[in-house]
């Protein structure tokens, strides 16, 4: 027997039955899915094997454009890391609840993202074998970090991020395996027990436990802010024109929550679907985050415009000429189709109807990560392609070597996702039965 | 003599913090209460009598540790390589603030995380005899240790308060 909890929301245990029944074995179609995405993450594990045997020029990178794409793609991955931590972290300390439907999938996400783009420094970097003297080690040779370079801090930022991340992923975790366990037989009982730290929700427990979570969030919330600000560190210390701005920190934080929550749309939208999860996904999920797509939206053109006018005012004719060469030059496409992708499509959200239309958000949505890495490359590529001297001055073409390898970083990513909403529950158990009504004899007594 | 250990399973909230608070009323203290999600009310009642949890604590001692080998590793890094890079003092504090703030969140999350394995107890091998799969589902369990003269008492106690099922 179930407790009914308020007419027309789900019951406690239609939350763990619903939650449970999505991990198992999946069908046919999932399997489908599941090749498409490994012959193309094989396909790009094939070009940098191909790139590490032929060496760095496979990639279409050269003077002046040594970072190119996969500078691009790494901050690009970055960003779509961040709108995990904003709704596990941020949103939980300003008590948003409707954040509990989306933020084990949103975490996921975060984690497999930076787990991506922790992978471009080391392909970018040519010999992968070396990443390890960014640590700072004892070691005999004298190796030692530059710890006023931005590249280090990043090494810092990013490896702290995705720890704390996967922290908190897991303790978010541990009670919903628990209910895994509860409901499972023989060795996946086992398994799931070790897995669950034979976790039983009792007083002991959960009071140190909600006090670590709190504390987490805490730390987590700088840190959130603090990681997209670190990388935009790698352009803003720099001198190249465009880049060397104060208006970096805030403009990448922004723009990084601006295409988190998109992908969080692109993932969720279809397993509401697969999973039949309408219950706990509704319309005023949905229309939460197309309302935060659109905020980040309007912010991330409110920087668009600083940038060009801080170019304007300045008088300074390398900053004037690099923003008429973004916009005129061979590169103008990415430049006019970034202003299209990220300020003027995601301005459709100010109606109601799309806010809610699962069409509608889809398109948006890519078009947001369409447009999120075409910034990235308006930054990087023109960025370095138009410098101070018009001798150093070039054009990059990519190669299929390093095209391939950006696919199948794609692939990476959702290779990860795909197996973990198999395997761990991507709806959190006891976080959506927290918001629902609790259980009372005498409803009098209630104030939910 | 060893302590009888009573179960009650409670479907709702409120009969459990009643039993809570009755059980509390005769004096008998050794609880332990388990809830499918955290109640706020349940929480309230039980830290009525127990302490502040301690996490906070190790988080800020870890986050402590990590400003101070953050700022630690930079400097003595330093004055052991007095390099000068960019124009720079071999020491300069501003660019390595960045790298104690990196450390004090990572030293403080997972001193956070060991202060939620260390005090909750955690792995825990052997389930406890008091533990019910419905636990994690839609029920409250409160079990009490209690000397065996007394487990009746309980038991009554228990199934007044609106126990669905009590049993030793």
């Amino acid at each position: 027997m179930s407790v009914a909890t308020r007419p027309g929301q789900p019951s406690w245990a239609d939350v763990n039955r619903d939650v449970i029944r999505t991990v198992g074995m999946p069908g046919n179609t999932y399997f489908g899915w599941m090749c498409l995405v490994g012959l193309t993450l094989g396909a790009g594990i094939l070009a940098w094997a191909w790139q590490i045997w032929t060496g760095m020029g496979a990639a279409g990178k050269r003077i002046p454009q040594m970072w190119a794409m996969y500078i691009t793609t790494f901050v690009f991955w970055i960003g779509i890391g961040h709108a995990g931590t904003l709704i596990s972290a941020v949103l939980y300390l300003f008590r948003a609840k409707w954040r509990t439907s989306i933020y084990r999938s949103a975490e996921a996400m975060t984690v497999f993202a930076v787990m991506t783009a922790g992978l471009f420094p080391l392909i970018h970097a040519g010999r992968m074998w070396f990443a390890y003297w960014l640590m700072p080690y004892p070691n005999q040779r004298y190796l030692w970090p530059n710890f006023k370079s931005p590249l280090v801090w990043d090494v810092f930022a990013i490896s702290t991020y995705l720890t704390i991340s996967v922290v908190f992923f897991i303790v978010g975790l541990v009670p919903d395996i628990a209910a895994l366990r509860d409901n499972a037989t023989g060795f996946k009982k086992k398994l799931y027990n070790v897995m669950s730290l034979g976790w039983e929700g009792s007083d002991s427990q959960w009071r140190h436990y909600r006090r670590a979570y709190g504390l987490l969030a805490a730390l987590a919330t700088p840190l959130v802010l603090s990681v997209h600000s670190v990388v935009s560190f790698d352009f803003a210390m720099a001198l190249v024109p465009g880049w060397h701005s104060t208006l970096f920190p805030p403009f990448f934080v922004n723009g990084a929550i601006f295409s988190g929550f998109a992908m969080v749309l692109i993932l969720v939208l279809p397993m509401r679907w697969l999973f039949d999860w309408y219950a706990y996904i509704t319309d005023r999920h949905l229309d939460a985050m197309a309302k935060l797509v659109l905020v980040t939206s309007l912010v991330l053109t409110y920087f668009y415009v600083c940038e060009v006018f801080t170019a304007w005012y300045s008088a300074d004719h390398f900053e004037r000429a690099s923003v008429f060469a973004k916009a005129s030059k061979q590169y103008a496409w990415a430049y006019w189709g970034m202003y299209f992708c990220n300020s003027v499509a995601p301005l459709v959200l100010f109606w109601k109807k799309p806010r809610t239309n699962v069409v509608w958000l889809y398109i948006i949505s890519i078009l947001v990560l369409i447009g999120m890495w075409l910034e990235r490359f308006n930054i990087i590529v023109p960025g370095l392609g138009f410098d101070f001297y018009p001798y150093t001055w070039g054009t990059y073409y990519p190669t299929i070597t390093d095209s391939t390898i950006i696919v199948g970083s794609f692939a990476w990513f959702f290779l990860l996702f795909l197996g973990f909403i198999r395997v761990m529950p991507s709806l959190s158990i006891v976080e959506v039965k927290e918001t629902l009504a609790h259980p009372l004899r005498h409803a009098h007594g209630s104030h939910h | 003599m060893a302590n009888a250990n009573v179960l009650g399973v409670f479907a709702h909230v409120d009969t459990t913090l009643d039993a809570i608070r009755r059980l509390r009323a005769r004096g008998f203290s050794e609880l332990t209460v388990y809830t499918p999600v955290p109640v706020e009310e349940i929480e309230e009642e039980i830290e009525s009598t127990q302490p502040l949890s301690m996490v906070r604590l190790f988080t800020l001692v870890g986050a402590l540790t990590g400003t101070a080998t953050g700022f630690f590793i930079t400097i003595w890094s330093s004055l052991q390589w007095e390099l000068v890079t960019g124009g720079k003092d071999p020491v300069s504090i501003p660019p390595f603030i960045i790298i104690a703030f990196e450390l004090t969140i990572l030293f403080g999350g997972l001193a956070t995380l060991v202060a939620m394995l260390l005090l909750g107890k955690l792995p825990k091998r052997t389930p406890s005899v008091t533990y019910d799969p419905r636990f994690t589902l839609d029920r409250f369990g409160v079990a009490v240790a209690c000397p065996p003269e007394t487990a009746e008492q309980v038991r009554s106690l228990l199934t007044g308060a609106g126990a669905e099922e009590v049993r030793r």
